[in-house]
């Protein structure tokens, strides 16, 4: 991995072009993706990861400007139904398989920092 | 009696319950039978439970016997992928992070096949939330090639192909994202089907990438994977991407198994360099059979299909980081590092880094990255760009052929280990099964003999546009019965035989 990509992401909408991504932008995708991952892990994800954009930047050979994008291969349309009452899940089915429960309802670890 | 019954399809098997001759516990007892006698070696399940089975075999000759109309499958077992939902055993998607986990309820099919009688016989190995080519993701273990057990069996379905291989089970049902149905059925010379998208319910099945996923059929036979096909499909309200239209009639179409005066065209772009000598001259024989059985064969050019596997490799994960996000260590699953002094963020990190196989990890970084501002234009949208330009390149050719065909698979099984550290070759398993998963059409793989070099099991691929899921059938069918004629039998006669361990 070549120095001058150390610091930062390249700018906006920047093609690859061989470009690599860095280990400090693989450590950021970590945390926007919520993964704790170790020092011997990223490094090794950089490698990898590497390759794989490399490879899959091959889509900007063809497609044009005045191709349209498809999301889906089905034209979706929104289903609607009338707002019903209906039975749902008992709060002790909902909460079977909670890591931690209270009250009938999920326990979960402080939200706000201390910084917050 | 017991070990004849496991040889047996499902139609024979549904035909010998529903006259008497034998009951639904016999034939679930001869499958569990079978499981406990072979799947230490082939570890194609990773939960079976014979109280349960067996009760629910139970129930269905008391169905029967009060009179009730059942099902075409009545009495029949099933094994479902671990991917769907099953309200009486554990489901974990082949992951850690949902190690035994028991949904509060049944996927749509899952609740549509108890229904129609079947039989859940148990839950089958997966790569770790479908993502995978060879069942080698698995958080539990790698599942086995019946026909080699130092082979992968397929993925990310492997564990039904293997179970069905095996003759553990008659039936299976599994999820095809990139070709996880097509691709395992061909490396262990059995059939699969990816149905078209919205045919076959979502509804319950643990996401990977929504727009992709489709749960479809594995058998032995073409007529078993219709015969299930039609139990499963069909409208569901509890999907909200799912057809209402009817069923195309691909039982019938299996039955019908002919291509006389049927235009087939194949695909320039998917075949030749690249694709192992003994899996295209199978295939290169397989059309020249259908030609044969009166079908008209022209070549066909799909020119973007070489892009199908790039934008793939950025839709897939870019859905998937998406959709695991729900893998937050609050609600369901595995908790790690809750301490009382950690933040909820700090303990979502903790939890994700450690109940997440390498793959998993791999695949929600790339999608964080393609999706993430600056780049989303030049990836995930350049991607999005290449699927219109795949779905033109199938509707110009569905205006010359009415269906088409190509290898399912590039190479036969490779061993186990191979391509682990080199995803870019792994991904290339799934290199012809792609495009009809971006395009959203039907498309099943059969058997059409063994490669030379290795003697391993080599498919042929039908793709026909959407809805149009009878025609794969009928063309399928037809090889089937053209090439069992030579054969003196299935290709699946040809495996070696398992040795049963002693009970």
């Amino acid at each position: 991995m070549s120095e001058k990509h150390a610091a930062g992401s390249p700018a906006a909408g920047e093609a690859r072009g061989g470009a690599a991504i860095t280990r400090d932008e693989v450590a950021h995708l970590a945390r926007l993706s919520r993964l704790a991952l170790g020092e011997d892990e990223l490094d090794h994800l950089a490698a990898q990861l590497d390759v794989i954009i490399s490879a899959v930047a091959r889509v900007q050979e063809v497609a044009a400007e005045d191709i349209p994008p498809t999301s889906h291969a089905l034209p979706l349309t929104n289903v609607f139904r009338p707002d019903e009452v209906r039975p749902s899940l008992a709060p002790e089915q909902a909460l079977a398989g909670a890591p931690a429960a209270e009250d009938q309802r999920f326990r979960v670890p402080r939200i706000l920092g201390e910084e917050a | 009696m017991s070990s004849e019954l496991t040889r047996r399809t499902a139609a024979e098997l549904a035909e010998l319950i529903a006259s008497g001759q034998v009951s639904a516990v016999e034939v679930a007892q001869a499958h569990l039978d079978r499981i406990t006698a072979v799947d230490g070696r082939i570890k194609a399940f990773l939960h079976v439970d014979a109280e349960t089975a067996l009760a629910q075999a139970r129930a269905v000759d008391e169905r029967r016997a009060a009179g009730e109309r059942l099902g075409p499958l009545a009495g029949v077992p099933i094994a479902h992928k671990d991917v769907f939902t099953t309200a009486d055993m554990p489901t974990t998607a082949g992951s850690k992070i949902l190690e035994g986990w028991r949904p509060p309820y049944d996927a749509t099919i899952t609740r549509r096949l108890r229904e129609a009688g079947l039989v859940i016989i148990g839950k089958t190995n997966m790569d770790e939330f479908a993502m995978g080519s060879s069942t080698e993701n698995s958080a539990f273990g790698p599942t086995r090639n019946p026909w080699n057990l130092d082979r992968i069996p397929g993925g990310s379905s492997g564990g039904s192909s293997a179970a069905v291989a095996a003759y553990e089970a008659p039936l299976a049902t599994g999820t095809d994202t990139g070709g996880s149905i097509r691709q395992p059925a061909a490396v262990t010379g059995i059939v699969g089907t990816k149905p078209t998208y919205g045919g076959s319910s979502r509804y319950g099945l643990i996401a990977f990438a929504s727009s992709l996923d489709t749960p479809g059929p594995f058998a032995r036979t073409v007529l078993d994977a219709a015969l299930l096909h039609e139990a499963f499909s069909g409208h569901d309200p509890m999907d909200s991407t799912s057809i209402d239209r009817p069923v195309p009639p691909v039982v019938e179409a299996a039955r019908r198994a002919d291509v006389a005066g049927l235009r087939i065209g194949v695909v320039r772009e998917l075949g030749g360099e690249g694709f192992q000598p003994g899996v295209q001259a199978r295939f290169n024989e397989a059309v020249e059979l259908l030609e044969s059985l009166g079908a008209k064969v022209t070549e066909v050019s799909c020119p973007h299909f070489t892009y199908a596997l790039p934008a793939y490799y950025l839709i897939a994960p870019s859905e998937c980081s998406s959709n695991l996000a729900r893998f937050d260590a609050m609600r369901y699953g595995l908790r790690i590092g809750d301490d009382g002094a950690r933040s909820a963020e700090e303990v979502m990190a903790l939890t994700r880094a450690e109940g997440f196989g390498p793959e998993v990890k791999r695949r929600i970084m790339l999608g964080t990255y393609a999706l993430s501002s600056g780049y989303y234009d030049a990836y995930y949208g350049k991607a999005q760009q290449v699927r219109t330009l795949i779905i033109r390149d199938f509707e110009a050719a569905f205006e010359q052929v009415d269906v088409l065909v190509s290898p399912t698979t590039p190479t036969t099984a490779f061993p186990i280990g191979d391509r682990v550290d080199d995803p870019m070759a792994m991904y290339l398993a799934d290199l012809a099964t792609i495009p009809s998963n971006l395009a959203g059409n039907a498309a099943i793989s059969v058997p059409c003999g063994l490669a030379e070099e290795d003697g391993l099991p080599v498919g042929l691929q039908v793709m026909a546009p959407t809805l149009a899921d009878d025609r794969v059938y009928r063309v399928g069918a037809a090889v089937e019965k053209a090439l069992e004629d030579r054969w003196g039998g299935p290709l699946l006669a040809k495996a070696p035989e398992l040795a049963e361990a002693d009970r």
